[in-house]
């Protein structure tokens, strides 16, 4: 990750935090207000604090992937999402954004939908865990914001995502 | 605040026209078929200064006229070193045997003046070979900044004149400019010249946008923006780079949105529980209608000239397929069946085709097919071609090709229908999405 990408997303979490006290029927844009939705950050600073973002990252794992042109949940996908949905519930001060991602290899539209059915595919799975519907919300990015962009099937596999994103949302 | 040329190219008028002359032979006429051409030549000398100020214009608009010209494919200039004759009076009479000699079917003559900013330019075209005038002369008048403009009309009246078409010269694209790299690609809404000419920029590129659709007369564009962090539709006003918020349901995302011909109804997709189906949008009344009700993808629609069927794409069968269905939704019935998926479909302006955009063992391609799905014929491979535009006579597709890896651009082509004369649309930075508008008037 280049040095412009890891300040945008830091001022990205910045932004986050900044809104902890909007529900979702606030202010979107302080929400996601940056035109990245890469959804990851170079947060280990404090990684080590089990209720820090940055440790859901990091030790919990912040994105399920896709094979192509799919949004079913692979076993490996159902089993971090598992562990997200625990560490919503230990952490209910959080609320996330999911965001869905495809590759490249598709037409526009068809990804942006692709993406929406991605991210609802996460979503369900944790609401199925016990994670309320109104702390889970979703976006699409389809093509437009990939993560890796060398045109081959290793990239790919990263870019066909569904990232959790965090925001500390329903405390006060 | 930004200008915009608007209808000020206005004054149209029929030179008086010189006794009529009886073409001897065949008339000068190009049939735009399915068959190879051979470019019908062509001269285009620098038009006449009747002013001493029009100077500056005398030669950039016989290099605009010319330029339109040759890039259809269909005409091939002869150049000026070759001339034998010269035209430095318009009104005089034409010296045929000059301009037979080096092969020229097809002559234009022009003349330019300037008096108080507007400028005034005169065109004639002649058929060579017959030793006559094809069609009578014209005028336009406009102000002096908008002379692109006046060389595109002209270059429309001999288009129109040898092949019997419309032409498309003097109209619009709206496009997506973009910079950066894939993964931080930055993008702004703009508007163009059909040739690339006089971009200007309609949003900034704080936050991403997408799709640009053209309304059917050209006074408004529709789009997909980020900036409230989630994809929504929005119209702007092109004349006044004015824009509000078209669709802000509570789903989680709308897009893809089209006008249909009447200019008041938008067809576009709405995703709620990652599902996406097809609805439509009463623009003045903000009722909405919904069209398809399927698990499956149900987006990119687009009506039909006439307004009464809607052609889409769908992954209803398990991949991604086009469909027609009437206006209200009646009646969806698959056309695509070959090998591959296909999305993006476009009607053409005339009816008779649907523009597509394929993908099949590993390559995309842009296409073409009947309404009813027969005929089917691809016209570019790539990397990634996508995203079909009509010219808004129906002969030409703008689409975008992106260049594959780490630093892969996207840019505009076009390609004419028949799969000839592909070539780039230079753009000051990467292009996607374009919408070519209408004719201007």
């Amino acid at each position: 990750m280049n040095t412009l990408t890891r300040i945008a997303t830091v001022l990205a979490f910045g932004l986050l935090s900044a809104c902890a006290q909007n529900s979702f029927d606030g202010n979107e844009t302080a929400l996601t207000g940056l035109p990245g939705g890469a959804g990851a950050g170079d947060l280990s600073a404090d990684a080590s604090d089990p209720t820090s973002a940055a440790y859901f990252q990091k030790a919990i794992g912040d994105r399920v992937l896709f094979p192509v042109d799919q949004s079913t949940l692979t076993a490996e996908a159902q089993s971090v999402l598992a562990a997200q949905a625990q560490w919503l519930s230990a952490n209910p001060d959080y609320i996330a954004n999911i965001e869905g991602h495809a590759d490249e290899q598709g037409t526009r539209e068809y990804n942006l939908a692709l993406g929406a059915r991605r991210a609802n595919a996460a979503r369900e799975y944790l609401v199925s865990q016990g994670i309320a519907g109104d702390r889970l919300r979703t976006v699409s990015f389809g093509k437009e914001r990939p993560v890796e962009i060398c045109s081959d099937e290793s990239c790919y596999a990263k870019n066909r995502r569904a990232v959790t994103v965090l925001a500390s949302g329903l405390t006060g | 605040m930004m200008r915009f040329l608007g209808g000020c190219v206005c004054a149209l008028l029929a030179l008086v026209a010189a006794p009529a002359v009886v073409a001897q032979g065949g008339p000068l006429r190009i049939e735009i078929t399915e068959g190879v051409i051979e470019p019908l030549p062509y001269a285009v000398p620098d038009f006449v200064a009747e002013t001493a100020s029009a100077g500056d214009y005398a030669g950039r608009l016989a290099r605009v006229v010319a330029a339109d010209l040759s890039g259809t494919g269909l005409f091939r200039e002869i150049p000026s070193s070759a001339y034998i004759g010269s035209v430095s009076d318009f009104g005089a009479a034409v010296q045929y045997a000059d301009w037979k000699a080096i092969n020229a079917q097809a002559l234009i003559t022009g003349a330019v003046s300037v008096v108080g900013g507007q400028l005034n330019v005169k065109f004639r075209v002649y058929d060579v070979f017959s030793g006559a005038e094809l069609g009578n002369g014209l005028q336009f008048a406009g102000p002096a900044d908008g002379w692109r403009r006046m060389a595109h009309k002209v270059a429309d009246a001999v288009y129109s004149r040898i092949t019997g078409e419309t032409g498309y010269f003097d109209s619009r694209v709206v496009f997506v400019s973009e910079t950066g790299p894939k993964n931080e690609r930055r993008k702004r809404l703009a508007i163009m010249d059909y040739d690339g000419a006089n971009v200007q920029y309609l949003t900034d590129s704080s936050a991403i946008v997408l799709a640009p659709r053209f309304s059917p007369t050209g006074d408004r564009v529709l789009y997909t923006s980020y900036e409230t962090g989630f994809p929504r539709i929005y119209v702007l006003d092109v004349g006044r780079v004015q824009r509000r918020v078209l669709e802000a349901g509570d789903a989680t995302m709308s897009f893809a949105p089209r006008f249909a011909p009447d200019g008041n109804t938008v067809v576009f997709s709405l995703t709620e529980a990652g599902n996406s189906d097809i609805y439509t949008l009463n623009v003045a009344t903000g009722a909405r209608a919904r069209l398809t009700t399927a698990p499956s993808i149900e987006t990119a629609p687009s009506y039909s000239p006439d307004g009464r069927r809607i052609v889409f794409e769908s992954d209803r069968s398990g991949s991604q397929q086009l469909y027609v269905m009437g206006a209200d939704g009646s009646d969806p019935r698959r056309i695509s069946f070959g090998d591959g998926r296909y999305g993006t479909p476009v009607w053409s302006p005339r009816g008779d085709l649907i523009a597509f955009t394929k993908q099949s063992k590993g390559r995309f391609h842009i296409g073409v097919m009947r309404t009813d799905g027969s005929e089917e014929r691809l016209l570019t491979a790539s990397f990634l071609d996508e995203g079909p535009t009509w010219s808004p006579n129906g002969r030409v597709i703008m689409f975008a090709r992106e260049t594959r890896g780490a630093a892969g651009r996207s840019s505009l082509y076009s390609v004419d229908i028949s799969g000839r004369n592909l070539q780039p649309v230079r753009t000051p930075e990467g292009g996607s999405d374009p919408s070519w508008g209408p004719l201007q008037r």
